[in-house]
């Protein structure tokens, strides 16, 4: 009881009841807002799993022994194939087949030293990645500074600029890759255009939010002396936020490279189409080594990212999501 | 300024006029090397041959495809008329007889072989109707087709046939006639002589639009975007193109195909009943959603299967990395191998590619959305895990202690403490992610993991279905468009409610700690 008596508030004067009145008010108006956005969302929840699992090819509940099958048909002859297919060794169980035929795939660089397979999908992807992450850079690069509104005074350019940028990073990279293997025919090419233009729009809005929050002094300084709009936005500029830029060119190339894996995987070359491949038909070793691979591979780019983006901008750092 | 000043300058900042090295040459040389490994890209992957290899006529006429459709009629040449035929699914349905293609007609002796015989008496309007009625009978009975065609002593009929067709395209005509063809596009006019099943021989000097790459032989003519046309010694055959949809809302099956808006809406307020068994609005409906070119039904389907996945998979990957994130963030919980067990897991789950996930589920739970959304919940787990765990990381302490120091127990902390801090940046990230997701699950869906994705993959492989790929993508970009705008502003109004006042835009970036 006493503690009630502690706890009790002293009487209000009229205007802090009705402060008190109206805090309540809002507090209660505020759990509603919060208890009914998680029914809705619970609710949209259960509704989007029901949905899902009738328009599946296998029920849920059906399915769930079996979900590890990925794996269980992966167990190889013996231990040491994945090893035999990552490094292209001639294996003991090779009866002529493709699934036993890892020194087919050498890519010989003198009579005697060669890339393995894999190794050299690898590198072409990374390539891919690298690539388009370079040429999609140089097109933000180029578009960012009309698209912030502290560089350009131009309404309509600037609005011209953003919706471009949008549009193209919204456009599904896999249109873009389905419509150039099209017209190239199979190969590693369509993956490039269609990771390039989205890095386009991708990185060109990351670039163009650097540039509005730069620092406007040294844009000032220029203007002060004469500076025409070219030489306002190297000197004054590009300086400040090319640190950012490399980070963000960096992050993009995480995100590139898984991006050309899986459109490897629909057809565009490198290892995504190698994985896609020994796993339709069944070729378990190969699997496993291509898996391993990736993860390693996606492992080291991750870290050696990461550490060169904390060299360029400190504590600066951004991270963020793989999107955009 | 005066020589001695800017010395003075020069001397007073050192470091800002004669910079090391490195500084001064970092810039030239990183352009350098981007521009040295383009030079080796361009190599590695040839692109200059495949550049030249590739088909750019193609390019422009699968472009054109997405916002337009072709007709195409093939007119036969016969001894002394046509006969025109469509293709079999032709978009202007089962009895096509379009204004631009401009019949004249006469009574002319034609010989008629047995297969011709029934009909040719039944005919008596267009060569085409001729030709329908022709196959008719022939498909009803294939069984004495044989007979019939056995004693074939030529016999002559007289019926009224066409015997010149003139298809207008935009810029231009090809006016037919069994010996002679006259093609006009602009202001030049080429005439060829048809000598039927032999050769196609122009009068004179073709122009650039026309290409004939043997004497005699077919000629090809392009009218632009208008379209294009093949005069082969015994047909023409022209591909003539329409900007817009075909029969994008009724397919030609349909009873409502073909009809002005206006009647088709009275026919569903208060027309009498097409179909006994239901009401016309529920017909109209029907005959939408399974319009046999577009698949209406099937996309949509297919489209809420991709937004489904997207949103499932984000709000679960929150749900499970909500309470991994406190175990993972060093300061919540002080145990390091518990720190460590569950950062590592965390990196795990964001290092198999999402790929390997997908194709994982989709051998599980078999092709679907099921699948889709366990791979964007497994890599989401990891990766907002550690976006959550480093947003912990960085919270400010003092409110935390002020919480403690009120005797609050340890769960009362976190609640008051630590969560109203970073509740609007989990949020703000997962909302973050909703939206990118719904790209990235159109993608996953290609390699079968539901979604709009495969449909979109398939339609792109046959290489006929453009204006469907375009459907498909501007409904996806539609849907991009509006979760982008929902989360942007929900994530605003997030940040805009607490502290971080001076920031205008919404929050997406955290510091690494």
């Amino acid at each position: 009881m006493s503690a009630t008596d502690v706890h009790r508030a002293p009487a209000l004067s009229p205007e802090a009841a009705i402060v008190d009145r109206h805090w309540r008010d809002l507090a209660a108006r505020r759990r509603l807002y919060t208890v009914g956005g998680l029914l809705f969302l619970l609710l949209a929840l259960s509704g989007s799993l029901w949905f899902a699992n009738e328009t599946n090819a296998g029920k849920f509940f059906d399915r769930l022994p079996y979900i590890a099958d990925f794996f269980i048909d992966m167990k190889p002859r013996d231990w040491f194939e994945p090893v035999r297919a990552l490094f292209d060794l001639p294996s003991p169980y090779d009866d002529g087949s493709l699934q036993f035929d890892y020194p087919e795939g050498r890519v010989y660089l003198t009579q005697s030293i060669y890339i393995p397979e894999y190794f050299y999908r690898m590198v072409e992807t990374l390539n891919i990645a690298l690539f388009s992450t370079l040429v999609g850079s140089t097109f933000g690069f180029l578009l960012c500074f009309s698209a912030a509104s502290n560089i350009t005074a131009s309404r309509w350019l600037r609005f011209t600029t953003r919706r471009f940028l949008e549009i193209v990073r919204a456009f599904p990279e896999i249109v873009i890759a389905g419509f150039f293997l099209a017209i190239f025919s199979l190969g590693p090419i369509p993956a490039i255009m269609a990771v390039s233009i989205h890095t386009v729009g991708a990185l060109g809005k990351m670039f163009f939010e650097v540039v509005e929050n730069a620092d406007m002094k040294p844009d000032e300084g220029l203007r002060a002396v004469g500076a025409n709009w070219v030489e306002r936005v190297w000197f004054g500029i590009v300086p400040q936020v090319l640190p950012n830029f490399m980070s963000y060119f960096l992050l993009r190339f995480e995100i590139n490279v898984r991006a050309s894996t899986i459109l490897g995987a629909v057809g565009a070359g490198g290892i995504g189409e190698s994985l896609r491949l020994s796993i339709s038909r069944g070729h378990e070793a190969k699997t496993i080594a291509i898996v391993f691979l990736l993860l390693c591979t996606i492992v080291v780019v991750d870290q050696f990212s990461a550490w060169l983006r904390h060299r360029l901008v400190g504590r600066q750092a951004f991270t963020y999501g793989r999107g955009e | 300024m005066e020589t001695a000043a800017i010395n003075d300058i020069v001397a007073r900042h050192p470091d800002a006029f004669r910079r090391s090295a490195w500084r001064r040459y970092a810039t030239p040389i990183g352009i350098l090397l981007c521009i040295l490994y383009s030079f080796y890209c361009w190599w590695f992957f040839s692109i200059g041959i495949v550049l030249e290899k590739a088909n750019w006529n193609l390019a422009s006429a699968y472009l054109a495809d997405w916002v337009s459709y072709e007709i195409r009629p093939d007119i036969e040449f016969k001894d002394n008329y046509l006969e025109i035929n469509y293709s079999r699914f032709s978009k202007l349905g089962s009895n096509p007889n379009p204004e631009w293609v401009v019949k004249q007609t006469a009574v002319v002796e034609q010989r008629a072989d047995a297969k011709k015989m029934a009909p040719a008496v039944a005919s008596d309007k267009s060569s085409h109707d001729s030709f329908m009625a022709a196959s008719a009978p022939t498909a009803d009975n294939p069984a004495t087709l044989p007979q019939q065609s056995l004693p074939a002593a030529p016999e002559t009929v007289r019926k009224e046939t066409v015997v010149t067709a003139d298809i207008v395209f935009g810029n231009g005509r090809i006016a037919i006639t069994p010996k002679l063809v006259t093609v006009t596009r602009g202001a030049q006019s080429i005439v060829f002589d048809i000598a039927r099943d032999k050769s196609v021989t122009p009068r004179t000097p073709l122009p650039d639009w026309i290409e004939q790459r043997r004497p005699g032989s077919t000629a090809y003519i392009s009218f632009g975007f208008f379209g294009r046309a093949e005069i082969q010694s015994d047909e023409v055959i022209a591909w003539r193109r329409f900007l817009g949809w075909a029969n994008f809302v009724f397919d030609t099956n349909s009873p409502f195909w073909g009809k002005p808006f206006g009647e088709v809406a009275s026919l569903i307020a208060s027309g009498a009943r097409i179909d006994p068994k239901r009401s016309n609005a529920a017909l109209a409906w029907d005959n939408i959603a399974n319009n046999a070119e577009w698949q209406h039904g099937d996309v949509w389907l297919k489209l809420l299967q991709t937004i489904v996945m997207a949103f499932v998979g984000t709000v679960l990957a929150s749900v499970v990395a909500f309470p991994l994130a406190f175990l993972a963030a060093r300061n919540i919980t002080p145990s390091r191998i518990a720190n460590q067990t569950t950062k590592r897991y965390f990196d795990f789950q964001r290092s198999v590619d999402m790929l390997i996930w997908a194709l994982f589920f989709t051998r599980g739970f078999g092709p679907g959305p099921l699948a889709g959304m366990s791979a964007i919940f497994f890599t989401d787990t990891g990766t907002l895990g550690k976006l959550y765990s480093e947003a912990l990381e960085n919270i400010d302490d003092k409110q935390r202690e002020g919480i403690r120091s009120v005797g609050a127990t340890p769960t009362m902390v976190q609640r008051y403490g630590v969560l109203p801090q970073v509740l609007p940046v989990f949020l703000s990230q997962s909302l973050y992610f909703w939206e990118s997701n719904t790209r990235s699950a159109t993608i996953i869906g290609a390699v079968g993991a539901g979604g709009i994705g495969l449909k979109l993959w398939e339609a792109m492989r046959t290489g006929t279905n453009w204006a469907n790929v375009f459907y498909m993508v501007l409904l996806i970009l539609v849907v991009v468009f509006v979760f982008d705008t929902i989360s942007n502003y929900l994530r605003r109004k997030l940040m805009g409610t607490v502290g971080n006042g001076n920031d205008e835009r919404p929050v997406r970036l955290l510091p690494v700690a």
